[in-house]
Order: structure tokens, then sequence, then C-alpha cells
């Protein structure tokens, strides 16, 4: 059995065909901007257009692909799996074709098929159940060079964690490529701060973290951030962030760990269901 | 009514537009990182490129019989050819820069003395950009700088929306914005420590 068609198929989807949730805020935000900020998110709006209606790439860096795998405990395809993923990066790397995005840190060579040491990059997390639920999420150079961490003193406490991603955010400017999305990870250590960071982008937009005390951080870090007037792609305007996610760990009584994870407009994500009978969903 | 520039592109034209304006450009446009701008300073230009649109652009480019096809053709960052730009401008007098996120001081003055301006393609559009490319009619240094960093040179139709973000005035949309955000930054500051 392998799953390297379908898996194949979603990170070809994700290159070409913006999610929903997506799409909706990009319309919410074209729909409250004027002058040169609405002049670009109408462009976006036809770029996501032509890609989807034309089967190419939304955008020329088609990113490094990464997977986030949640995992059943009682999945009993997982040696195939293992063996599909980097399989998938090669076939949609021909077929769609992206762009080859994976480049030796020491001798510059490129293997030209989106694969190398530990790329595409899996993050596992084991969960009861008998299926596996793969996140693709292709990610930019431009917005992942302003992804950062800081290491905070805990005297600082939740006012300096705010201040510090908003200091962040609107250093970037238009970097990023804004609106961006924004995922903070909170605590645990430096790696896992980072992690949650990143894993917080793959929940839809418009959706809420569970616990309110949270859900408060995400919604004042949006409005404050959009107080700024960087607006999008850095040109002015009311909106610089579709949306900041927030996660958290339990983080060492002497250490305030922030990641800050910044994704631009372009957030490319598929997902693609596996069940114990080996039959596949992608969405 | 969308303005439509069409190359080459007069010094007066250039002088025309003020930041703010939305135009878009038909005609020949060629692409140039750094690299081409290093080289083409050093050598001169393989064509001739008064009037024409520059566009800091690394394609996605692919064989199409003889020819060649774009395939996406999305801006890069034009702060790192703050280096080159100033010269550039003085020697091979381009009227229109395509970028993203603006450039420095030493280009602003250029911009004024050369009668040229700089404006701004949306990041990340490169299915909308690659769609207002007609044609491929030349690719100059592919040898030698490969693919992002050759020179190709573009037939367009309608290219943009671009919005002039500095013009040969001396106003610098992101000079004016990074004031206004340095003021709103003051009062967000205070808010969070209240």
């Amino acid at each position: 059995m392998n799953f390297v068609k379908e898996l194949g198929e979603a990170i070809g989807k994700a290159a070409t065909i913006l999610q929903p949730d997506v799409v909706r805020a990009l319309k919410a935000t074209r729909d409250r901007e004027a002058g040169p900020a609405r002049v670009q998110l109408e462009a976006i709006l036809e770029n996501v257009r032509i890609a989807r209606e034309g089967k190419v790439p939304i955008c020329q860096d088609t990113g490094t692909i990464s997977f986030f795998v949640k995992l059943g405990t009682r999945f009993p395809h997982l040696a195939d799996l293992l063996q599909s993923l980097p399989e998938a990066a090669r076939a949609a790397t021909k077929a769609v074709p992206l762009r080859p995005n994976t480049v030796h840190p020491f001798t510059g060579k490129n293997p030209g098929d989106n694969t190398g040491r530990s790329i595409p990059a899996v993050t596992w997390e084991m969960v009861e159940g008998d299926g596996a639920e793969i996140h693709v999420l292709p990610k930019g150079g431009g917005s992942e060079n302003c992804s950062t961490l800081k290491m905070l003193s805990p005297g600082v406490g939740l006012k300096g964690v705010k201040e510090a991603v908003v200091e962040h955010v609107v250093n970037c400017g238009g970097l990023p490529c804004p609106p961006t999305i924004i995922g903070v990870g909170v605590g645990g250590g430096a790696d896992l701060s980072l992690k949650l960071g990143k894993m917080a982008l793959l929940r839809p937009l418009g959706q809420r973290h569970p616990e309110p005390e949270v859900a408060a951080l995400e919604a004042e870090l949006e409005e404050l951030i959009n107080a700024s007037g960087v607006g999008p792609m850095g040109l002015g305007g009311k909106t610089t962030v579709l949306a900041v996610h927030a996660e958290y760990a339990h983080r060492h009584p002497a250490s305030l760990p922030l990641g800050i994870v910044v994704q631009c407009w372009a957030h490319r994500r598929a997902t693609v269901r596996i069940r114990v009978d080996g039959t596949l969903e992608v969405a | 009514m969308d303005r439509v520039l069409t190359t080459p592109i007069s010094e007066q034209d250039a002088r025309a537009l003020k930041a703010g304006d939305v135009i878009y450009v038909s005609g020949t446009m060629f692409t140039a990182r750094d690299e081409a701008h290093k080289m083409m300073l050093e050598r001169g230009s393989p064509l001739p490129v008064e009037g024409l649109a520059l566009f800091h652009c690394g394609p996605v480019a692919q064989k199409a019989g003889a020819g060649w096809e774009i395939l996406a053709a999305g801006p890069t960052t034009s702060a790192r050819m703050e280096l080159f730009e100033a010269d550039f401008l003085r020697t091979f007098k381009t009227r229109v820069i395509v970028g993203k996120g603006g450039m420095g001081e030493k280009t602003l003055a250029a911009l004024g003395e050369v009668g040229a301006v700089y404006t701004h393609f949306t990041g990340g559009a490169g299915a909308l950009a690659a769609k207002a490319v007609k044609r491929v009619s030349a690719v100059h240094w592919l040898e030698e700088l490969g693919m992002p960093e050759a020179i190709w040179v573009m037939e367009v139709e309608k290219f943009g929306p671009l919005v002039v973000a500095m013009d040969s005035h001396g106003k610098s949309l992101y000079k004016d914005l990074s004031i206004i955000v340095g003021k709103n930054m003051e009062a967000i500051r205070a808010r969070i420590r209240s």
C-alpha cells in the first residue's frame, strides 16, 4: 500500500488552491480597506482566482514542504506512510510543477525535487485511534525569515509577551507579505515554543483557542497589531494580520519562551485523512 | 479608468506620476536582481533599456518550443538592490522600477535626478504577474547567472496594478508611513503597559 498519489495531490492542492477560510478572511479585509491597501487585496484575490482556475502555483515561492501528522496509536500502515511522505514531495514537484527549494547548506547543491536531509520536515503527534490525519504546510521563505524566538524574563508577564509580539510583527513591516497570520507559542522550551507557534497555523482562521484566556490574548493581539497601520504589503491600512493564533505549554519557573511564527497571506495548507482500511480523503 | 503607460516611457511621463497613483505598464519589461545589476554596471547593458520597466524578479520559466514561457513571476525584495540602483538609474534611465518593499534614500534621490518612479507590485501574486506576460522576447546571461538572476526580457500587456510608492518629487509612501506607524506604536505601547 502506498499513499504517494493522494499526498502528492494534497501538496498540489495546497500550492494552487487557497482554503475557503483564508479566502473569506481576505475578502472581508478587501471590503474594509481603501486606497493602495484595497488595490493590494484586489490583486491578491484576482491572483487566487487565476491560480485556482489555471491550476498554477499561487506564488512563485512554492515553499518548503512540511507535514504535521496526528497518528492513531493503532494505525496499521505506518511503514507505508513513512515511505510515502518524501515520495509525495517528489511527485508534486514534477506534477504541479513546484519550484525546487531545497539547498544543501554547506555545498549549495539542490537535488531539484524538494527533498533533502530532514525535509520534508515531519512532526508526529500520537493520538488515540486507528487512523492518521496528515496536514500539509508548504511555507514560503519570505515569511519564515520573519519568524523568531524570544527568551523573555518571566517577570515581564503577559504584558511583556504582548509587547514583544506586537513590536516584532510591526517591525517586520511589509517583508512577510501582510496581511499575515501569526502563530504564537508561549512556554515549553525554546524548541517547543516555536513548534507550538507553527502548529497554531494549522487551526482554521476564525476558530479561537478553546480556553477563554488564550482566546482573549489572540483577539487582543489582533487588535493591537492592526492598530499599527502597517497594512497590506506594508503600504498602510487597517489590516496587518488576518489572525493571531496562540498555543501554550507549561514553562520552567525561570523561563518564558515566546515563539513567533509568521505566515504570509498565501497561507497554503491541505489535509489528508487515512482510515484503518487504507482508504483516503483529501481536504 | 485604468492608467496604462506604454514603453518607451518618457522622462516627462515619469515625472507626471505621484506617490499613491495606481498604474499599469504595457510594452517591454526586463528583470534584473542583484547579480544582473552588478554585471550591467560593469559590462554595459545587453539591450537598450532607456524608457523601459525594470522588474526585481526571479521568475519560474519553462522551455516552450524554441522559446520560453513564464509560469510565475512575483516581485522579490527590492531593498537588496539599493546598493546598485542609484548608479543604475543614472546610467540606464529606466523609468519605472517594479518591486516590493521599497528602497532607500539613495534611490529616492536618483529617481528625482533622472525622472523615474519606484512602483510596488503585490508580493506573492506570481500567477497574476505571469498572466500579463505575453511572451519572452529574449533572455540574457542565462548560462552565467542561472534562471532567477538572468535578464528576462518580456513583452507585457497591462502589467499591474502597480502602486507608485516612490516618485521623482522626493515622496516615498514607506517613509511617510514609518512616521505614522512610529506614532501609533507609542499609543499601542502605552495601552499594553497601562
